[in-house]
């Protein structure tokens, strides 16, 4: 294939990821991208790029068209819909581009100014690395040091007295061929857990759901940017509370109160069962609309947060969105609870646009 | 890739029959490609190298995802070259394969024998080649961002070119020189009566009128362009202060547009072209029995009317049939024209013979603009179900606005004169006496895109490196759009 049109697009899809990341606050409040999610990329509509000429107003011109059809039927909305113009352009329209979602995270850490994640210390997981560093007479021809190989022969051949200065010709023969070597090192890997919980009572709508889906999405692509080993749990709760899978995470909708201590109990015997605190940097994001049911289960949250939760948590954020309710009162308990608590982020959610600056409240700190 | 065997021997076949029917075309070589070369190269506008540029990856993109996405095909390319190039899908059906070569070799007749495309370079494969050696040394040289830069500014006013210019031989207006037989300067009024010379031409007035005239002649030789320009291209690159790799770029981006212009000109007649004689020699010559009916299917896809769209092939084809209907018959001249009995004008034929003939005219002589104002019939309008369209504020909808002959074809030929593009003129290159850059857009009753046009005012910016200023007319108020450099305004002129 020829390399031709492949730099010509390569330039037009950096064109492109440039349009994205100057609009990345729109992208940012807007769900539609998330749905046309592939496995590692996704899909975002722009408008096409064009090269501004001097034309008509298209809704001055009309055009001519064929068909059957009284006067006064429509045939066409927005656009121009007919070759009007027989021979020109056809008419502007969407077009969508693929990210892949490390450069939208790269985008976002720009854009946001985030931090990159200082991981705990974690010595006792390892994983396996190649490094080179070495050189050796045997090996495969892939991995030939040609450098090394070249000045082996040069000595060889000053040695022997073969070598011309006014005719310098190197000749490597079998022996003086050198290959890279490499070591397998061992290193630390990071591995991270986030949990997302959900409030799903009667309270949380549509839009409340439709807050907390894009807020996650946006918190996953960015965590997944900084951890290889990424493990993502959710779980929803009304009065009790489930451990489900993304799907029905973003679908249930339940009715009945709310009791948060309830999510929180769950998560504890998580943690302490399959996920040990020093292995493992964990994140929790919930989500409520803050309506709890009484001041004894808050009391009794406090006390989870304050023995377990927080002490295994690299960050336990907590995002208060408005409900048509109103907004709760759990969010303010919790600040005056742990005013010097640094590992606990709040943040208030009013609506979409608010998503924004959540998101650089949650992920700010880099921790 | 040569052409195996069992092409070449239905290209010789079908070039047999094109030539029996008096085609008459430059050789024609055909090429077999797969779909990521056909996309490839027609992203490039059909020639394998041009220069490199971002549009021509989008291009590359959106073709490539719409025949992923099994949306569209290219059927057919070929290139106004002596020799032709055309290409062929790998792909594709044998049968299809016969079509297009039939298709290619009428359009090759046409490259070759209409008057529009006579002026056209015949080795632009090579130029196209030599453009993006050119190109590709100034960017080792100034860089590929500034060098893309200054082929976007280009771009934008690719279309202010004057396609008729090729034709015109460059006339120097002068005004008429007062002269007496020495040949120096008389403004005398010429009297026989002698005595009345005082009178009749006293000298202080004389005076007056050197006067005159030299300021005259100082002022319009002054006066850059000395009458308004078409070709917006030609004056900058006379005119603006480029570097020689801007101009260099400048000229090359004038050159291509030159090229392609004939092809926006000609648009519906070269596919109808096309369209009559492939249908003509696959109908009569080529098709076997078993083919008939991928033939039909495909045939009918391409002249197919979607819904409320005009398609250039089928008017094309139709209007070509129909002109050859008529001249058989004898359909034209002054008493048919005189003729008012609607069943006599139906059944009209003088068995004339003369079509066959009157189409090979017609496609050497004229292109689309003049195809639809002599040959569109108010028979043809009505037959055809042709209509205008207008937009509709309040619904927001394009509605059918009219099926009157006069109207349609109006617009039709609106949307077809300078290619459906609004006439921009040079007026002045030293405007306010400031070097700035006057342009006049002639009004025709339709709007400009006031956004696209004040984005295209700070790309002429870039190349003129003054002020530039666009008059026009903005819902009836004369206005006059500005970029200084800096910000847009617009100003109104009374």
């Amino acid at each position: 294939m020829s390399k031709r049109i492949e730099k010509d697009q390569a330039r037009f899809r950096n064109i492109i990821r440039g349009r994205v990341k100057q609009n990345l606050k729109k992208y940012i409040t807007r769900g539609e991208m998330i749905g046309k999610r592939g496995k590692d990329f996704v899909s975002i509509p722009i408008d096409q790029v064009h090269i501004p000429k001097f034309r008509h107003d298209p809704r001055m011109g009309g055009g001519v068209g064929q068909g059957k059809g009284e006067k006064g039927t429509p045939v066409g909305q927005g656009d121009d819909p007919g070759h009007g113009q027989a021979g020109t352009a056809p008419g502007e329209h969407l077009m969508e581009v693929d990210v892949s979602l490390e450069e939208l995270a790269d985008m976002l850490a720009e854009e946001l100014e985030l931090p990159n994640i200082q991981p705990k210390g974690q010595k006792n997981i390892q994983s396996d690395k190649r490094v080179y560093t070495g050189i050796s007479q045997a090996g495969p021809e892939s991995l030939r040091h040609f450098k090394h190989t070249f000045k082996r022969a040069l000595r060889r051949q000053i040695a022997a007295g073969n070598y011309d200065p006014k005719n310098p010709i190197i000749v490597p023969v079998r022996e003086d061929r050198r290959y890279r070597t490499w070591k397998i090192k061992e290193e630390p890997v990071a591995k991270a857990l986030i949990v997302y919980m959900m409030d799903v009572s009667g309270s949380m709508g549509e839009e409340q759901k439709e807050i907390v889906r894009l807020e996650s999405f946006w918190i996953d692509t960015w965590l997944q940017r900084q951890y290889k080993n990424l493990e993502t749990r959710y779980i929803i709760h009304d009065a009790v509370a489930h451990l489900v899978d993304r799907e029905t995470f973003y679908t249930t909708r339940e009715s009945g109160g709310t009791i948060i201590s309830s999510a929180y109990k769950l998560v504890r015997e998580m943690i302490e069962q399959d996920f040990p605190v020093d292995e493992w940097n964990i994140y929790f994001f919930h989500f409520s609309d803050g309506d709890n049911w009484g001041e004894s289960d808050t009391n009794e949250c406090f006390s989870i947060l304050e023995k377990t939760l927080l002490p295994a948590a690299n960050l336990f954020c907590y995002g208060q969105v408005e409900s048509p309710y109103g907004s709760g009162q759990f969010i303010k308990d919790l600040r005056t609870h742990f005013q010097e608590e640094e590992k606990l982020v709040l943040s208030e959610i009013g609506d979409k646009e608010a998503i924004y600056n959540s998101i650089k409240e949650f992920l700010g700190k880099g921790r | 890739m040569s052409l195996p065997s069992e092409y070449r021997k239905w290209r010789d076949e079908i070039q047999g029959y094109a030539r029996e029917y008096g085609l008459d075309f430059f050789e024609t070589i055909f090429e077999l490609i797969t779909y990521e070369e056909i996309n490839y190269i027609a992203s490039y506008g059909g020639f394998p190298i041009r220069y490199p540029h971002w549009r021509f990856g989008m291009q590359y993109e959106e073709l490539s995802k719409s025949y992923a996405y099994g949306l569209s095909k290219i059927y057919e390319m070929v290139i106004n070259n002596d020799p032709c190039y055309a290409y062929l899908m790998k792909s594709n059906q044998m049968v299809d394969q016969k079509l297009v070569m039939a298709h290619v070799y009428a359009h090759c007749d046409f490259f070759k024998n209409n008057m529009y495309f006579s002026k056209t370079n015949r080795k632009m494969m090579d130029i196209m080649a030599n453009h993006a050696t050119q190109i590709e040394r100034h960017i080792d040289r100034y860089g590929a961002e500034t060098v893309e830069n200054f082929i976007d500014s280009c771009l934008s006013i690719e279309n202010l070119i004057e396609p008729h210019s090729v034709f015109n031989q460059p006339v120097a207006v002068e005004d008429e020189k007062p002269t007496d037989p020495n040949g120096s300067l008389d403004f005398r009024f010429h009297s026989e009566k002698t005595y009345l010379e005082s009178y009749i031409n006293p000298p202080e007035i004389l005076e007056q009128k050197r006067k005159e005239w030299q300021e005259k002649q100082e002022k319009s030789r002054k006066k850059i362009p000395p009458h308004p320009q078409q070709d917006v291209l030609a004056f900058l690159l006379t005119h603006a202060p480029l570097e020689q790799w801007q101009y260099d770029i400048l000229s090359i981006i004038r050159e291509e547009a030159y090229y392609f212009a004939p092809q926006g000109q000609t648009k519906i007649m070269n596919e109808g072209w096309a369209t009559y004689w492939h249908s003509k020699i696959m109908t009569t010559r080529v098709l076997s029995d078993a083919e008939i009916i991928d033939y039909a299917d495909h045939h009918s896809g391409t002249v197919a009317a979607s819904p409320g769209q005009l398609n250039p092939y089928r008017l094309g084809v139709e209007l070509f049939k129909d002109i050859e209907d008529r001249w058989n018959k004898g359909k034209f001249g002054k008493e048919y024209d005189e003729c008012d009995d609607y069943w006599t004008k139906k059944n009209w034929d003088k068995k004339l013979g003369l079509g066959r003939e009157k189409i090979f005219e017609v496609r050497k002589m004229v292109n689309d603009v003049m195809f639809i104002d002599a040959f569109l019939t108010p028979e043809f309008v009505s037959e055809h179900l042709l209509f205008t369209y207008q937009h509709n504020a309040s619904t927001g909808y394009y509605e059918i606005s009219d099926r009157e002959f006069k109207v349609v074809k109006q617009k039709l030929l609106q949307g077809l004169t300078n290619w459906g593009q609004p006439f921009i003129f040079v007026e002045d290159g030293n405007f306010l006496n400031r070097g700035e850059l006057l342009l006049r857009h002639r009004h025709e009753g339709i709007d400009l895109n006031i956004e696209e046009a004040q984005d295209t005012l700070k790309n002429i910016y870039t190349i003129w490196n003054r002020p530039v200023n666009l008059e026009s007319i903005l819902g009836e108020k004369k206005v006059r759009f500005i970029f200084d450099g800096k910000e847009h305004s617009v100003k109104n002129i009374g």
